[in-house]
């Protein structure tokens, strides 16, 4: 006994290669044990592979139009009477301060006029006795709105900053507001009238991607508005900006348009994806993590049953261990760790799977798979607590035996 | 009462003499049942350093029950067992364990070789548990293995050998680890004539190096080549001449 180094006796490093070995004996039956592990944790990185790539195209198309405009005007509060109450306004200049932040690309003031009931028509009022037909609304905007809104036009020219300068009796017609007045080319020069006043129709705006009622009305510039119609304020500012631009817009727009009232400025700038979009994805992430538990719970049943079996059958094994000084806890540890392996082998081989069709399912819709590949190493880890959890109980059984009468039972 | 005057004999032993590796004194097992089965009953032995000691009797009469109580396997229901003079019969699982794994070794009928690993795997599993060197352990299995003439079988799947081959795996197993006493029950139940002699005549080479030994067997051959015989007899040990 000169060499005995208690160190050196059966330690976590013999435990897991004894295991690695007896898992590596019984490569047959070893699939059969892990495929409800397999099946568990393939439905879980499935679902939430899906569900990111999902996720990513909702980003894409939110991304698309949502997180790139923004809006801003006067906060309003309820008074006591329980009627709106604006508590600030915004300056003449509100879109060219908006445009000097960084990251918004263009800005446009956006006014309801009032036109004190005047009628719009494409000829001149002569008939006083006519019925007041309904009119299309009067909108007056600063030069960019085009680019704030993301707006086209079909015909002729929007409005400059000289039109606004000088109020130039202008008008651009919003695509549903020219069809109801009659007007349909630019070319011919056309007016419309609002109340006895002709105003030269430059343009016919044909889309936007904001403000859909910029479309039926008549688009005037502001200079114009407050000239003819005493309009005494913007009532609010469009911008167009960078994508991750909200940040800074939310930070500087309001001290930018109020200096000396920033908290009177109601910034509605693109944030995380609408509450709406994360509580599908958070139903559908909750339906098939359970759907994947309960896969997994009967994955770790398979394994806690066939590991009970190989206990059993390896009776002898466990016999002839304690019987060359094994104690009851190197025993337990080692079908401990086997359970473990097998766990851990059913969670790598389950994430494949489940990576793979992602992959395939992302590429017959053409969709780009988003998948965090550290969810790989965690199905594996799921894989390996269930094994864990599986093989408390084999293990204590295996611990449990005595030598005398498990040897008993053979090899 | 007969038995009372078989007071125990080793502690009244000048201090000079050896200690006996291992001493039974009193030693019973009852398993429970209906009836009682009393498999060792009042046993008193004495096995010297170097002894070689064949344990015979007809089947049932308790021999196995005999080497399970010298291997720590199983623990009497009534008196002591020292093992290099360490009381065991009540000591902890613990300090059981761990004589066991140092001072015994043991070489069973049906071979009990792992099936699913090699011949040096086989060998090594015994230096696991019993605090060998892990630098140690290789070399030592290896020189196990070709002192039982299997240098050239270490890579081999035990299902691949013939009975005496694996048990000759089997007793580089059991004294890999330098044990003190080797037990073996049968140890050639299971094999031809031919084999059988193979695996006396290893037994006669471990005892000429000092191995002390204790060996079942119904065979008479195996029994003369002891050095020492007694008999069980439903439970009762008696030394023969
Ligand atoms: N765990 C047990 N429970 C109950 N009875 C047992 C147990 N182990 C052994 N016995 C009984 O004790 C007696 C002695 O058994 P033991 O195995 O020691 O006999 P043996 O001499 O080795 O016989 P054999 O030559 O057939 O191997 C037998 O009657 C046996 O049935
Ligand atoms: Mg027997």
């Amino acid at each position: 006994m000169a060499s005995e180094h208690p160190r050196d006796r059966f330690g976590l490093r013999d435990a897991f290669a004894e295991a690695v070995a007896g898992v590596g004996a019984r490569t047959g039956r070893l699939l059969l044990t892990v495929l409800g592990t397999v099946l568990g944790i393939a439905a879980v990185v499935v679902t939430v592979g899906l569900a990111q790539t999902g996720a990513n195209r909702i980003n894409e198309r939110f991304d698309a139009v949502g997180a790139r405009h923004a809006s801003a005007e006067p906060a309003t509060r309820d008074n006591a009477q329980g009627e709106a109450q604006v508590l600030g306004s915004l300056p003449w200049d509100a879109a060219a301060r908006a445009e000097r932040i960084a990251g918004v690309r263009a800005a446009a003031t956006i006014s309801t006029v009032d036109t004190d009931g005047a009628t719009i028509t494409s000829v001149p009022v002569n008939d006083p006795s006519a019925a007041p037909r309904s009119s299309p609304a009067v909108l007056a905007t600063s030069p960019h709105l085009l680019e704030a809104v993301g707006g086209t036009l079909s015909q002729g020219r929007f409005f400059d900053s000289g039109h606004d300068e000088r109020a130039d009796r202008v008008v651009v017609l919003g695509v549903d507001a020219a069809a109801r007045l009659g007007v349909t080319r630019v070319a011919t020069l056309p007016s419309v009238f609002i109340g006895d006043e002709p105003y030269q129709v430059i343009g016919i705006m044909d889309s936007t991607e904001r403000r859909n009622n910029l479309l039926s009305s008549v688009i005037v510039p502001d200079g114009t508005a407050r000239a003819d119609f005493d309009l005494s304020k913007p009532q609010a500012v469009e911008m167009l900006i960078q994508v991750g631009a909200s940040p800074v817009l939310i930070d500087q727009l309001p001290v930018a348009l109020a200096p000396t009232n920033p908290n009177a400025i109601t910034v509605n700038a693109p944030g995380k994806p609408s509450s709406v979009q994360q509580d599908i994805q958070s139903d559908v992430y909750v339906v098939f993590l359970a759907l994947g538990g309960v896969a997994l719970l009967i994955g770790g049943v398979g394994i806690a049953n066939v590991t009970l079996l190989s206990v059993m059958e390896r009776a002898g094994e466990i016999g002839l261990r304690r019987a060359l000084g094994a104690r009851r806890r190197d025993v337990a540890a080692q079908f401990l760790i086997e359970s473990v392996i097998v766990g851990g082998l059913g969670g790598l081989i389950g994430a494949s799977s489940g990576v793979a069709v992602v992959a395939v399912v992302s590429l017959m819709r053409q969709w780009t798979p988003v998948l965090d590949l550290r969810m790989v190493l965690a199905a594996a880890l799921a894989g390996a607590i269930v094994g864990l959890l599986a093989g408390l109980y084999p293990a204590l059984r295996a611990a449990r035996m005595e030598p005398v009468a498990a040897l008993r039972s053979g090899l | 009462m007969s038995t009372t005057q078989a007071s125990p004999a080793s502690d009244k032993l000048p201090p000079h003499e050896p200690v006996p590796v291992l001493s039974l004194r009193g030693v019973s097992q009852d398993f429970p049942g209906t009836p009682v089965v009393r498999a060792l009953r009042r046993t008193d032995l004495d096995v010297a350093s170097g002894d070689y000691l064949a344990i015979v009797g007809p089947s049932g009469s308790g021999k196995s029950t005999l080497l399970n109580q010298l291997g720590l396997l199983d623990r009497p229901t009534a008196g002591e067992y020292r093992l290099r003079g360490v009381a065991t019969a009540t000591a902890s699982e613990k300090v059981r364990t761990v004589m066991r794994a140092r001072h015994i070794g043991f070489v069973f009928q049906s071979f009990h070789l792992m099936p699913h690993r090699s011949v040096l795997d086989n060998v090594l599993l015994a230096t696991l548990y019993s605090g060998v060197p892990r630098a140690e352990r290789h070399t030592r299995a290896m020189a196990a293995l070709e002192r039982v003439g299997l240098g050239h079988r270490t890579r081999f799947m035990p299902t691949t050998l013939s009975g005496g081959e694996r048990q000759r795996v089997a007793i580089a197993r059991a004294v890999v680890t330098l044990p003190d006493v080797l037990l073996a029950d049968e140890p050639t139940g299971n094999l031809d004539s031919a084999s059988s002699a193979a695996i006396m005549d290893l037994f006669d080479e471990l005892h000429g190096d000092g191995l002390t030994l204790v060996v079942i067997t119904h065979n008479s051959d195996v029994a003369a080549r002891a050095g020492r015989r007694v008999q069980i007899i439903d439970g009762h040990l008696a030394e023969l001449p």
